[in-house]
């Protein structure tokens, strides 16, 4: 898998932006060695890329995320390091954006210098099993909205469509369509199709350019 | 059937209001229940509803308060401070007799406390939470296909009774995201001839008041209400019983603590020891005839909750202590694992032998 220096995730909340966002962060690592996830998260105080906290410093992946993420403290606050990003070019990061418009204005702070450099790629998460992505036509709709939020243009679709625990292989490919659907409408690249590992090895070549994923622990079960 | 989708239990409790016929939404931001308004925002105006962002949850009741005069289905939701403020909302609702729907999605207290979940406001919600003699209906989900089905029944009972209606969530249920199907039949809303909708000069107009001139007549309006709560107690007790046919140790919680607990239950089971659970639905009304019914073959009861100890004095209350009941707790957002409560439930088969 080839990456820019900086691949964003962007998408409807809870579309599944961070699981991927993490497991990205660890393929990246595979390929070189300066390696950050940054958590731009500023609308979500709950499902952090911090719950994989030990897994990602185990990876030796570096973590830009606000100190009060995970926390009592219910401000929509940045990462003190979060210029790093565009600042050092000889980062590669991964940046989870935060859901929907709403999350991704915090990402036009650093619009402009992701534009200079012209470096990045930016990815829409979909999952057509959330109520308001069940179309392509809905799913155009968050992203042209995400992308007025922030200033950027995305570069590609991962389809991530899945009904939690109860996501079966026909789950999985009942939503092949769909990614291609939303990049027909979108006129952007189907970059992969994101699956839970354990459903990998049934899936593989019925799905275009499956990835397989290990989630982040839940705290209930 | 319909296709299941991947929601929020936020997220599934505003869809199911929309389901059973709710136009119209009043509320405020507030962590960890935001996700209701934001979803509200986005849907109502697509079907002709109101969704309104009010200026502080005092507001958000009060327009509540007004809609359900009107006989209009009507929902609010808020956090643990924010279900404060609305206090004096909710008592003039339940003191004027209006169906209305309240959500509190409970975190960390007293006070600002944190944004993390909790169950500290059991006490305040049972005991119907503002001032004067009067309880609410509350109804406790720990699942999000849950969340959906009990706001449907919130909207029902709180019409069938003429009183507010709670969904009683925590952070966790609200935040957590499962398949929920919406697979529902929804029945057709009560006549309301008591709605104040303008008379058009063709009726007596209608009075929608909580205040009584004349206090023979306050003390009548009172003990009728309560007649109608013995009603209620007889008639919708909900819980969910699990093993507890043989249990000797019954583990019981609500919402969130429930799913911890049913785990330590399995695996106590796996480890010979005669374990159950029971999980209360309604929290009001009380689910007194299923702990009654536990007392057959119950030793010991562990009350698990996200709070210094509340749900514990109904049980004690409903099993008229003819067993010990014991806490195993954790408060401040934490929450106790499968781990700490197979621990107690061990501690508890100890005593018992």
């Amino acid at each position: 898998m080839h990456f820019k220096r900086v691949t964003l995730l962007a998408g409807h909340y809870g579309s599944g932006k961070t699981n991927i966002a993490v497991n990205l962060a660890e393929e990246l690592r595979k390929q070189a060695e300066n390696v950050a996830i940054a958590d731009l998260d500023i609308v979500n105080p709950y499902y952090r890329t911090l719950d994989s906290k030990d897994r990602l410093a185990h990876a030796g992946i570096r973590m830009i995320v606000s100190k009060f993420a995970n926390s009592n403290v219910d401000i929509p606050a940045m990462p003190q390091d979060m210029y790093a990003v565009v600042d050092d070019r000889s980062l590669h990061c991964i940046v989870d954006v935060g859901g929907d418009d709403r999350g991704a204005l915090a990402l036009g702070r650093l619009s402009p210098g992701l534009r200079e450099e012209a470096a990045y790629d930016m990815w829409l998460v979909a999952n057509r099993f959330r109520p308001l992505t069940r179309t392509a036509d809905e799913v155009l709709e968050v992203m042209r909205e995400i992308e007025t939020a922030c200033g950027l243009r995305f570069t590609g679709i991962i389809n991530n469509s899945n009904l939690g625990a109860e996501t079966t292989a026909q789950t999985v490919l009942s939503s092949v369509d769909f990614g291609r659907e939303c990049s027909r409408v979108t006129g952007l690249p189907l970059v992969m199709t994101t699956v839970e590992a354990s459903l990998a090895e049934e899936l593989a070549g019925k799905v275009p350019n499956l990835f397989p994923l290990t989630l982040q622990k839940r705290p209930v079960e | 059937m319909s296709e299941k989708v991947l929601m929020k239990g936020n997220e599934a409790i505003a869809e199911a209001a929309i389901l059973a016929g709710c136009r119209h939404y009043f509320g405020y931001p507030i962590t960890p229940q935001t996700e209701i308004a934001a979803y509200m925002a986005k849907r109502m105006p697509k079907i002709g509803g109101t969704f309104l962002q009010a200026e502080s949850e005092i507001a958000a009741i009060n327009m509540v308060y007004g809609v359900a005069s009107a006989g209009k289905r009507v929902m609010t939701s808020s956090s643990s401070p924010g279900i404060s403020l609305k206090g004096e909302g909710i008592s003039y609702l339940a003191g004027t007799d209006l169906p209305a729907v309240i959500v509190n999605a409970q975190r960390g207290g007293p006070g600002l406390g944190g944004i993390q979940p909790s169950q500290s406001d059991y006490f305040q919600a049972t005991r119907g939470g503002g001032h004067g003699d009067y309880h609410i209906i509350v109804l406790a989900p720990s699942s999000v296909q849950e969340m959906a089905q009990l706001t449907i029944k919130a909207f029902e009972l709180a019409d069938e009774y003429l009183m507010p209606a709670m969904i009683l969530a925590d952070g966790t249920t609200g935040q957590m995201m499962e398949p929920v199907s919406f697979d529902f039949e929804i029945k057709e809303p009560p006549a309301k001839p008591w709605a104040t909708t303008g008379t058009k000069g063709e009726r007596r107009h209608n009075i929608a008041n909580s205040l009584y001139l004349d206090p023979e007549k306050l003390e009548r309006i009172n003990n009728e209400r309560f007649a109608r709560y013995e009603i209620i107690k007889e008639k919708e007790q909900l819980a969910e019983e699990y093993l507890t046919e043989d249990a000797e140790i019954v583990v019981t919680g609500f919402g969130i603590a429930a799913r911890i607990a049913r785990n330590a239950v399995d695996e106590a089971r796996a480890q010979g020891i005669k374990a159950g659970l029971i999980r209360p639905i309604t929290l009001w009304p009380f689910p007194d005839k299923v702990y009654k019914k536990a007392l057959k073959t119950a030793k010991r009861f562990i009350s698990v909750e996200l709070s210094m100890g509340q749900m514990i004095e109904d049980v004690k209350l409903a099993t008229e202590c003819k067993v010990p009941v014991s806490l195993c707790y954790r408060v401040g957002g934490m929450i106790p694992t499968p781990a700490q409560v197979l621990e107690a439930i061990k501690q508890a088969a100890k005593e018992v032998k």
